[in-house]
């Protein structure tokens, strides 16, 4: 386990119980009482069956919930176990640095990529710092320049997304929000290298999008991307920020969902219990997921692939002509 | 000034009770009651201020294009309720309202036209059908606005007027901001110009999308322009907004639209931008493309 669980969701709670009792037994079996180390099988295999009942009829909202788990692992975690040689390159080269979003040259099975993401922090001092999650133009603008250097030097690009959304502040129109991330959806149609995206955790609206256009679009199984969170969702349309469940429940923002609409290619598998049980897993899956899509879209000649990309887009909605 | 002004209201607010219907208007703005007949000749500007009401994308057409010329395209696509949204109102009941009180069939009108004999494609929002907003119809409609002008090689015009994303369609709504980015690329690569005009108000995922992407952007006096609207930063920052923020002055200042025209002015201006970006040869296909149509 790559972390103490500290924080626990109400429906983590009979799991948590169960892992509690375990350890107990566990200090008690030091003399191997075959009665007390039957009881830790039992129990483990109840806890597994919990895990699995639990995890696999989750409700759109406890996803929801899931996705903004205060263990969730982030972009500079999944860097850390699924990238080597990495370095963070900072700026915008326009007005600052946007710690909300992480960007830089890496290492995936020793191809060099291009890594941008959404970052969130772990502690008060550092969600404070990287004003949690929230970006501003400027992180959008960091994240094209070296979406640009990726295609001047061929190399491809991957995306993780992670955001409540793109900052409201005064600040952040004064420098250009909308056309921060307006530019980013026109310049991301036709870079010239592959991109992958991976929501690895919230997908708010434009903020999410403003780094999401890509071939191939991933969402992780605990997550949700929509057009609005759900406490926005609810506090226009309903009137009341505390029906988000509603929300959330109306606007189909899970991966299933996303699939089902054909808005995502494919929902990435997250180790029982979810990721933040255990991050080494959760990479390790996002890592072959990742690697296996680079090598199939690495093999499209590259104008094949723009065509597709801007296409795939393209067919995105529902209507009807008479 | 203000002890003139203060008399004025007090009269007309009096007279106001017996005004048959529809016949004056009180500007919205410095509560000034105008001749509704003049100030629609005035391009419902009001006189006094300046101060630009909202119109319905016909009367756009009128001013931007020449008469007669405009035509319609993709009139028979229209909306569907894919994910059976309901809030207060059903979204199916919403749109079959909508399409009653407006005439239209969504929040966006789409079509060739000339201006000063120039073709163009056009497309024209309208804020009241469900406040503007984009979902899977009027992001379609757009991208084939673009689509249209790449095949034609006309120069596109959008007119912006919308609260953002449609919230009933979520997550559809929100990949149109990526599908009409994505065709404006293509538009640019053909190095065919593209205008966006602003309108109050154009904020959210409309104005995180297409209507920045503009090669000039112009925007009408006094347009709310922004990403979130007004309420939503009041309430995360938790301190009263400046003056005039978010409007096309401030859009100016700060150096994100190139330049504010008031309606009067809006057709003449596009005329000359046009004239910049299109050469002979392009004229040329157009004439022959007009041929063909």
């Amino acid at each position: 386990m790559a972390n103490p669980q500290k924080h626990v969701l109400d429906f983590e709670k009979p799991i948590i119980e169960i892992e509690k009792r375990i350890a107990e037994l566990r200090q008690l079996s030091i003399n191997e009482d075959l009665e007390i180390h039957r009881e830790i099988e039992r129990l483990e295999a109840k806890a597994q069956k919990l895990r699995k009942d639990i995890y696999t009829k989750l409700s759109r909202w406890q996803r929801v919930l899931l996705s903004r788990h205060p263990q969730r692992p982030y972009t500079l975690d999944f860097v850390e176990r699924m990238l080597t040689d990495f370095i963070e390159l900072h700026g915008d080269r326009n007005f600052r640095d946007d710690p909300a979003v992480v960007t830089g040259l890496g290492k995936l099975d020793g191809r060099p990529i291009a890594l941008i993401g959404h970052q969130k922090g772990r502690d008060m001092k550092e969600k404070i710092r990287r004003n949690f999650g929230y970006p501003h133009p400027e992180g959008y603008r960091k994240a094209l320049r070296v979406m640009k250097l990726a295609e001047k030097f061929n190399r491809p690009i991957i995306s993780l997304v992670d955001t409540p959304g793109a900052y409201p502040g005064i600040g952040s129109e004064e420098r250009g929000q909308a056309e921060a991330i307006a530019k980013n959806l026109f310049e991301m149609s036709h870079i010239q290298v592959p991109i992958i995206v991976v929501i690895i955790g919230e997908g708010g609206s434009g903020g999410a999008l403003g780094i999401g256009v890509g071939d191939t679009i991933m969402m992780m199984e605990n997550t949700w991307y929509s057009v609005i969170s759900p406490e926005g969702c609810a506090s226009i349309l309903f009137h009341d920020a505390t029906k988000a469940e509603i929300a959330a429940e109306a606007m189909k923002v899970t991966p299933t969902d996303l699939l089902e609409m054909g808005l995502v290619d494919r929902i990435v598998e997250e180790p029982i219990g979810g990721a933040h049980a255990d991050y080494d897993r959760a990479a390790a899956i996002l890592k072959k997921a990742i690697s296996t899509e680079l090598v199939r879209l690495l093999e499209i000649p590259r104008q094949k692939l723009i065509g597709q990309r801007i296409e795939k887009f393209g067919a995105m909605g529902v209507w009807k002509e008479n | 000034m203000a002890w003139f002004k203060r008399v004025k209201t007090g009269f007309t607010g009096q007279d106001k009770k017996n005004l048959p219907d529809g016949l004056w208007i009180k500007c919205q703005n410095c509560t000034e009651v105008l001749y509704k007949k003049e100030l629609e000749n005035n391009y419902s500007v009001c006189s006094n201020c300046g101060f630009h009401f909202r119109i319905p994308w016909n009367v756009y057409i009128d001013i931007i294009c020449d008469p007669q010329s405009f035509y319609e395209t993709e009139v028979s696509i229209q909306s569907v309720d894919p994910l059976k949204f309901k809030d207060s109102e059903r979204y199916a009941d919403r749109i079959k309202k909508a399409i009653s009180t407006t005439g239209m069939s969504e929040a966006v009108k789409t079509g060739t036209g000339n201006i000063n004999g120039l073709s163009v494609v056009l497309a024209v929002m309208d804020f009241r059908f469900i406040g503007g907003s984009m979902g899977s119809v009027v992001g379609e409609k757009i991208a084939r606005a673009a689509e249209l002008a790449l095949r034609r090689r006309f120069p596109l015009i959008i007119v912006s007027a919308s609260g953002g994303a449609r919230m009933q369609e979520a997550a559809y709504s929100l990949m149109q901001m990526a599908k009409t980015s994505a065709r404006l690329a293509l538009l640019a690569d053909a190095k065919l110009p593209f205008i966006s005009i602003l309108t109050h108000p154009t904020t959210g995922g409309v104005t995180a999308s297409f209507a920045m992407l503009g090669d000039v952007i112009l925007a009408e006096p006094n347009a709310l322009i922004g990403f979130a609207g007004p309420r939503v930063i009041k309430q995360t920052i938790g301190q009263d907004l400046p003056d005039g923020f978010q409007r096309s002055e401030f859009l100016l200042e700060h150096g994100f639209i190139d330049a504010i025209v008031t309606r009067k002015e809006l057709k003449q201006n596009l005329y000359h931008i046009l004239t910049f970006f299109i050469d002979e040869k392009i004229d040329e296909t157009q004439s022959i493309a007009k041929k063909l149509l």
